[in-house]
């Protein structure tokens, strides 16, 4: 087994310092090693999108990303897009939107579409589903999903920040 | 934006039923913060790893574990062998009966792996690297056998078979002598089919075949045990049913119920694929022989190769109707892959394929039939979603053969209250007619189909050059509806809100849903019930989420709850104020008693806290259906002539609901079956080789709808209230994966002129039937 390396990455705004093995991938890293169950594994191999983070301001599945290289990194799980006790106008329309029934593909969603909407803050229903299709969702049919990211957009326009 | 939503104004019977309350458990949701099956870790967890059969079918000859047991970080090995003998003892389990000793050897291969995928034995290790490296190192020797891969086949008398001793029941009783894969035979009549087949104006009969399909739910199965050195055994894990995991480690472990623990974490998605056990009973194993807690975690390819997905089937379909087309007879032939161990959903097939519909006369005849697939287990509406594919494709054609609209036709031939099906239930009120009453009235069937082309061949560069055809489609299906038993208990606190205890896991709002009518009950908000998903150890006996059961009993428990509070609140009115009971009626969120004397909830509750006895109440309730839910959906499609590539236009589902109570997660529930359906009907199944091995167990080839390929999916309530239910709940979360295969193989025919008879109706199936036909013949709406 090869030796563990030092890690330095900023997570949610806060230098983080870890340990890794070569082989370990960035959502192994983040949910066994940080604790920070918020991302979920839906399948390792990048299908489903429920691990999704923001990688230096890009979406990616971390699934597909080693931790080792993550070095000096920028990295924003769904435990940061909330300021303490201040939901984001993505996660309020995904509440109010009943756009969640089990909840495990919800943290993918919730970096994806909060990605979106800093690109392209008026999408239309079609960009919605085109910039989502990496995300499987079981449950919902994602009706409500598209809706609540639409209407995230619409309150980000009234003033609420992502 | 696609259509609006139309649902029914809430009722004005109530206060908070038919409103959209934010979910209980929403924030922790939304933040990360709700602890799924995977997230559990305990100081000093060991992961474990699975070692699983490369073979569809083999005899395991012998299995060397020393190798593995030799390396650095390996603390323990288990097998079959480590699990006590079993009496071949039946548990039902809420959604079908498990035998305890099939179940011990799919749990961990007892003699025979019996596909591709099949558990052998199991590692637990200091990290998941070392368990999955000493994997590798043990050494199975197996004798492979022939795999039995197609239903027909399997039944044949010269086929393979998997179980040496397996002998075909008919309900109960034992009919044939030489052991066969067909594990059971189900058979249900009434009226005189001959002569009614002999005196119809017209006989349509068709055969079927659908795909192995996955529930798909987007979290591996994931469990960790601890199994205490006082025996006592606790297991975390993502279950629809905590109660039905501790009752099946309690059969195959031998050790009694109470010492059991089970711990139900959040579910990331079921199904019905999260009932039975996998991987709790090795994890306990390997907890007992470590003394340590030790975690498994399936990966996507063992969920697909070695959980319980839904049969592939063989079906024959015979509908005969006079000339003013009224049915007047049907025959079924239905026969479904039970995988591995007996247990197909094929009896609730049997009873749902002509259930939609008052046949007088008809006969339906059902197979259960052991394949070397993995084990089959529930998956919404189980048995339901293949029988109506034929059923309604068989109507659909006889609509044109006669020329009558579809939605006269249904109207026409619905079961009503007093429509005795054919195994023999006499239906109590239903909403089967209302459905289609219901799409009849609709915005959408009383439109032409918009003919753009789908915003994904847009999005792609192809839609201008495309050759479509546009079709509509229409179909109906039934489901049962589990009651089963529900326990909880509420306990009022002196700021007058109320902690809510219940033991149903919540995978779609049913915390919420459930609060909701304690607070109906009790007149007050929902925000002020504080629901909470508890233990085995903490709160009376649950049967599973499933059955589209929750919301129906668990509910109709917090209206005992709530009514029991009610009760009491008077008790301690009655003697603050010094009055009779009698005299007291509880109204709007309160007690009111004689000259104008009142006292709101919250200070009764205030009050209450101060003197006697605590006010906490347990109910229980044991219900004997939730009422059949029907539904009938509405479906355009786009059929690209060249690839075969069929797109969903437009949606519309109309549902008996009995009464929505928050109609967002009924919406929810409706919309999220309807893609599953989708998926069934247009991509998803298991492609198997010769050998056995499923060439697409990952998410990439087993293709599940994306946010992509579908549009909004609209949603008509119809509210047909149970009579049997205090709020008139029916279930709602099953029968919407039902119709959308009909739907969907009407609409194609509706395009292009071409029938389809298989599922799933994938690019390659439909530009080869439509090559067959020599191009696109026109359909009625070209």
């Amino acid at each position: 087994m090869s030796k563990k390396q030092v890690v330095t990455a900023t997570i949610n705004g806060r230098e983080e310092t870890f340990l890794c093995e070569p082989r370990q991938t960035l959502l192994e890293v983040l949910r066994d090693v940080l604790r920070m169950t918020g991302t979920k594994e839906g399948c390792s191999n990048g299908n489903c999108g429920a691990c999704t983070v923001m990688l230096n301001g890009r979406p990616v599945d971390s699934c597909l990303v080693l931790a080792v290289e993550c070095e000096n990194a920028e990295l924003e799980t769904v435990e940061g897009l909330a300021a303490g006790d201040q939901l984001t106008p993505v996660q309020n329309a995904f509440l109010e939107g009943a756009a969640l029934q089990c909840g495990v593909c919800t943290p993918g969603f919730l970096v994806s579409a909060t990605a979106l909407l800093r690109e392209n803050p008026e999408p239309t229903e079609h960009d919605v589903r085109w910039y989502l299709a990496g995300n499987l969702c079981r449950c919902t049919g994602y009706d409500k999903i598209v809706r609540a990211v639409l209407d995230a957009a619409e309150r980000r326009r009234n003033a609420e920040t992502v | 934006m696609a259509t609006a939503q139309t649902s029914t104004p809430p009722s004005p019977k109530y206060k908070v039923i038919g409103t959209r309350p934010v979910r209980h458990d929403g924030i922790d949701k939304v933040t990360g913060r709700a602890s799924y099956g995977a997230d559990v870790q305990l100081s000093g967890t060991l992961s474990g790893w699975i070692v699983r059969s490369p073979h569809a079918h083999a005899r395991i000859v012998s299995i060397d574990t020393s190798a593995a047991e030799a390396v650095p970080g390996v603390r323990a090995v288990v097998t079959n062998a480590d699990l006590p003998e079993v009496t071949d003892d039946i548990e039902d389990l809420g959604e079908g009966a498990v035998s305890i000793s099939d179940l011990n050897a799919n749990v961990l291969a007892r003699n025979k792996a019996l596909y591709r995928g099949h558990a052998v034995a199991g590692v637990a290790a200091d990290t998941v690297h070392i368990a999955e490296e000493a994997a590798a190192l043990i050494r199975v020797e197996y004798e492979p056998l022939p795999p039995v891969l197609d239903v027909r086949e399997a039944m044949h008398e010269d086929a393979p078979l998997l179980h040496d001793d397996l002998l075909t029941k008919e309900f109960g009783e034992t009919i044939t002598q030489q052991p066969s894969n067909v594990a059971a035979r189900f058979f249900y009549e009434q009226g005189e089919l001959e002569k009614a087949f002999d005196e119809a104006a017209l006989v349509i009969e068709r055969e079927f075949r659908t795909a192995t399909v996955h529930q798909g739910y987007i979290e591996p199965h994931s469990s960790t045990a601890m199994w205490n050195a006082d025996g006592h055994l606790t297991v975390w894990t993502c279950t629809q049913g905590s109660f039905a995991v501790r009752q099946q480690l309690s059969d195959l472990l031998d050790i009694p119920q109470t010492y059991i623990k089970v711990i139900p974490t959040e579910i990331g998605g079921g199904f019905g694929g999260k009932i039975s056990v996998y991987l709790e009973p090795v994890a306990a194993l390997l907890s007992r022989k470590t003394g340590r807690p030790v975690k498994l975690t399936m990966s996507r390819a063992d969920v697909f190769e070695a959980t319980g997905p839904t049969p592939a089937t063989y079906m024959r379909v015979k509908l005969g109707v006079d000339k003013e087309g009224r049915i007047v007879a049907g025959d079924a032939y239905l026969a479904y892959e039970a995988g591995a161990f007996p247990g197909s959903p094929i009896n609730p097939g049997c009873m749902c394929v002509f259930a939609c519909y008052d046949i007088p006369n008809a006969r339906v005849e059902g197979y259960d039939v052991c394949t070397t697939k993995p084990r089959t287990n529930a998956y919404r509406a189980p048995g339901s979603t293949s029988a109506a594919f034929a059923t309604e494709t068989v109507v659909d054609e006889i609509c044109r053969e006669l020329e009558i609209d579809p939605i006269e036709f249904r109207l026409n031939n619905a079961a009503r209250e007093g429509t005795r099906r054919v195994d023999g239930v006499t239906y109590p009120r239903i909403g089967m007619w209302e459905t289609v009453d219901a799409i009849k009235a609709s915005e959408h069937w009383n439109s032409p189909i918009k003919k753009e082309p789908p915003p994904v061949l847009h999005a792609t560069g192809n839609g201008s050059a495309a050759r479509l055809a546009y079709g509509r489609g229409l179909a109906s299906g039934f489901w049962f509806n589990a009651g089963l038993k529900s326990s909880l208990s509420a306990t009022v606190n002196a700021d007058g809100k109320v902690s809510l205890v219940e033991g149903s896991t919540d995978i779609g709002g049913t915390r919420t849903s459930i609060a909701m009518q304690l607070a109906e009950t009790l007149g007050i908000p929902a925000e002020d019930i504080n629901p909470l998903v508890a233990d085995t150890d903490s709160v009376g006996y649950n049967d599973v989420t499933g059955g589209s059961r929750v919301t129906h009993t668990t509910g109709m428990a917090a209206y005992e709850a709530g009514m029991m509070i009610r009760g009491r609140m008077i008790q301690g009115a009655a003697a603050i104020w010094n009055v009779d009971e009698g005299d007291l009626q509880y109204e709007e969120g309160g007690v009111a008693g004689p000259e104008g004397k009142r006292m709101t909830f919250g200070e009764l509750a205030a009050k209450l806290s101060q003197t006697g006895e605590p006010l906490s109440v347990t109910a229980t309730v044991s219900a004997p259906s939730a009422g059949g839910a029907f539904g009938t959906h509405l479906v355009d499609v786009a059929v690209d002539i060249d690839t075969g590539k069929v797109d969903v236009l437009r949606y519309t589902a109309a549902q008996d609901v009995g009464t929505a109570i928050h109609p967002s997660y009924v919406e929810g529930q409706i919309q999220g079956g309807v893609a599953q359906g989708v998926g069934w009907a247009l991509n998803e199944e298991y492609f198997y080789d010769e050998t056995g091995r499923m060439r697409n167990a990952t998410y990439l080839d087993y293709r599940m709808p994306t946010c992509l390929d579908l549009p909004m999916i609209d949603c008509l309530l119809v509210e047909v209230p149970n009579p049997n239910h205090p709020y008139g709940v029916r279930g709602v979360g099953e029968v919407p994966i039902v119709p959308p295969p009909a739907a969907i193989a009407a609409a194609v025919y509706d395009a292009t002129g071409v029938r389809l008879y298989s599922l799933p109706m994938s690019p390659a199936t439909v530009v080869k039937k439509l090559t067959q036909q020599g191009g696109a013949a026109a359909g009625s709406s070209e």
